[in-house]
């Protein structure tokens, strides 16, 4: 029985860990150089990275206190309020890209005021951003509200006992023991983010310069230049690759500095 | 663990089976150009209808896409292009006979605008005002390739315009037309046969004139290594046909050039 179960793991694993390799190993074999074609790169990872940045900013910004009500405070349909905060995170990009379109495009819910006003979002850096918030927001929202429900409410009493408002508690007291929460989140946030594709390609379009970021790269460019198209991945791989050790590299330092949270019982 | 066992090998033998069973009935494999979406799924229906037991699936996307999937290996029987220069390049990867492709429809561009003409596009020169969005193929794509032809005809000033206004650049001339039905943007330039009945009542066609456009040229062949070579030769002889081409007409398409 042991023997069966090893083996079925490591076909599961072999599974998994096999493309990866063979992705590194078709990189490497492509013929030719990559120097011509090195503009549309830099200006897709530019533009990725930019997008990615902003997006992460805003969710910081916007998400944060969403993730505060939604731990701290009551109010009428929260339930729902939260099932529409996570349902994102499991709804198909190209879902995404089909809502975000009937919102904010032209002929969108919010879109046809909008474009009276002479704003236009679709075809745009803002209309990437928004694709990248949409889709990656709950993943932050999620790891920081659930921290914050963490926190015991006693905190917040005794706090308020010496004099501490709202807001001064949030800032000394929660703000403090969710920092690593709130970066592992956003880190996975971010790398939802840059992978981005379904809801971009729809509602921001593809243009190199303005809205082609690394994943729509690659798709424009599988029928083109393969080089561009596997060096693209492999970059992509690599910063996944990267925010996934950094969240690991987070989590190991709970062991050596354990949370103020959990050690106390 | 035993019933796990059982369920692993259930799961083999049902995958297996289905596996098998494609066997049984054969399968004919037609990758499509986006722009014979509709007459080549018509086709395809007909061409089973002639042929009880035959399964015929299609593949539509931009023809340089299905030129990329073919170079990587991707099975077929049939390709339909819609330009010579994605033929040759399958050609070029040795998967079509050098003489194996023949002509089987053309097509001409138009431009097209939502319904209400946001930007009140008149004609080929309005494209290049400053402000208009415009939406094409990506480079590489046939209609793309076509419409360059006709903008490099023009002076320099429009040309500059013209792709200035270039807001994004879509994967087949289909999703140009989505585009445009869903009012994203101002225009778009595709093939006259993209305005199919479905999206009539979205978009509005704003002819070039003779002189601006020009004639696509549609190649069709039998992949080399096609599983089912027989039906493949059939299939495009079929297309070729009186009834095939009775289709194409039906769904806009032209007959090929000197014919």
């Amino acid at each position: 029985m042991e023997g069966v179960t090893a083996v079925l793991a490591l076909l599961m694993a072999l599974f998994l860990i096999v493309p990866l390799v063979a992705l590194v190993w078709r990189t490497l074999m492509l013929p030719g150089d990559v120097a011509m074609q090195q503009g549309a790169i830099v200006t897709a990872v530019l533009l990725s990275l930019g997008s990615t940045a902003v997006s992460a900013l805003l969710i910081i910004l916007l998400g944060t206190p969403l993730a505060y009500f939604l731990a701290r405070r009551q109010f009428p349909l929260k339930r729902l309020v939260t099932i529409f905060v996570e349902i994102p995170i499991v709804m198909p990009p190209i879902v995404a890209g089909m809502a975000l379109l009937s919102a904010f495009g032209r002929r969108g819910l919010v879109g046809i005021p909008l474009s009276k006003l002479g704003i236009t979002l679709s075809f745009s850096f803002t209309a990437v951003v928004l694709a990248q918030v949409f889709v990656a927001s709950p993943f932050y929202i999620r790891a920081v509200q659930s921290r914050f429900e963490a926190i015991p409410r006693e905190l917040e009493q005794a706090a308020a006992v010496d004099g501490a408002g709202r807001w001064l508690y949030f800032w000394h007291i929660m703000l403090p023991l969710s920092l690593r929460a709130m970066l592992v989140g956003l880190i996975l946030s971010w790398a939802r983010a840059l992978g981005e594709f379904g809801a971009t390609i729809l509602f921001a379009g593809n243009l190199n310069g303005r809205t082609q970021t690394m994943p729509l790269l690659i798709y424009s460019a599988l029928e083109r230049d393969l080089r561009v198209t596997f060096i693209t991945a492999l970059l992509l791989l690599g910063l996944a690759f990267f925010a996934f050790g950094l969240t690991r590299w987070l989590a190991g330092l709970d062991e050596e500095d354990p949370d103020p949270l959990a050690s106390p019982r | 663990m035993r019933t796990h066992i059982l369920v692993f090998v259930a799961l083999l033998l049902t995958l297996s089976g289905c596996q098998l069973g494609k066997e049984k009935t054969p399968q004919l494999t037609v990758f499509a150009a986006a722009s014979l979406t509709d007459a080549f799924s018509e086709l395809a229906q007909a061409f089973e209808a002639q042929n009880p037991g035959v399964d015929v699936i299609t593949n539509f996307g931009g023809s340089s896409q299905l030129a990329a999937q073919l170079s990587q290996g991707a099975m077929a029987d049939v390709f339909a292009s819609a330009n010579p220069a994605q033929m040759q390049a399958v050609i070029a990867t040795g998967r079509i006979a050098n003489d194996g492709e023949q002509p089987f429809a053309s097509n001409h561009l138009t431009i097209i605008v939502p319904a209400d003409n946001p930007a009140a596009i008149t004609g080929l020169s309005d494209l290049a005002r400053p402000g208009v969005a415009l939406i094409l193929a990506v480079p590489g794509v046939p209609v793309r390739a076509y419409t360059d032809e006709i903008v490099t005809a023009m002076d320099m000033p429009f040309q500059q315009g013209f792709y200035a206004n270039l807001v994004s650049e879509e994967d087949n001339v289909r999703q140009v037309t989505a585009k445009i039905a869903l009012g994203e943007a101002d225009a778009g330039v595709v093939y006259t046969s993209d305005v199919t009945p479905d999206i009539a009542s979205l978009v509005q066609l704003v002819p070039l004139s003779d002189a601006q456009n020009v004639t696509a040229v549609y190649p069709i062949a039998p992949l080399i290594d096609a599983p089912q070579p027989e039906l493949a030769q059939a299939f495009v002889a079929f297309v070729r046909s009186e009834a095939g081409q009775a289709v194409l007409s039906r769904w806009g398409f032209g007959p090929p050039p000197g014919q």
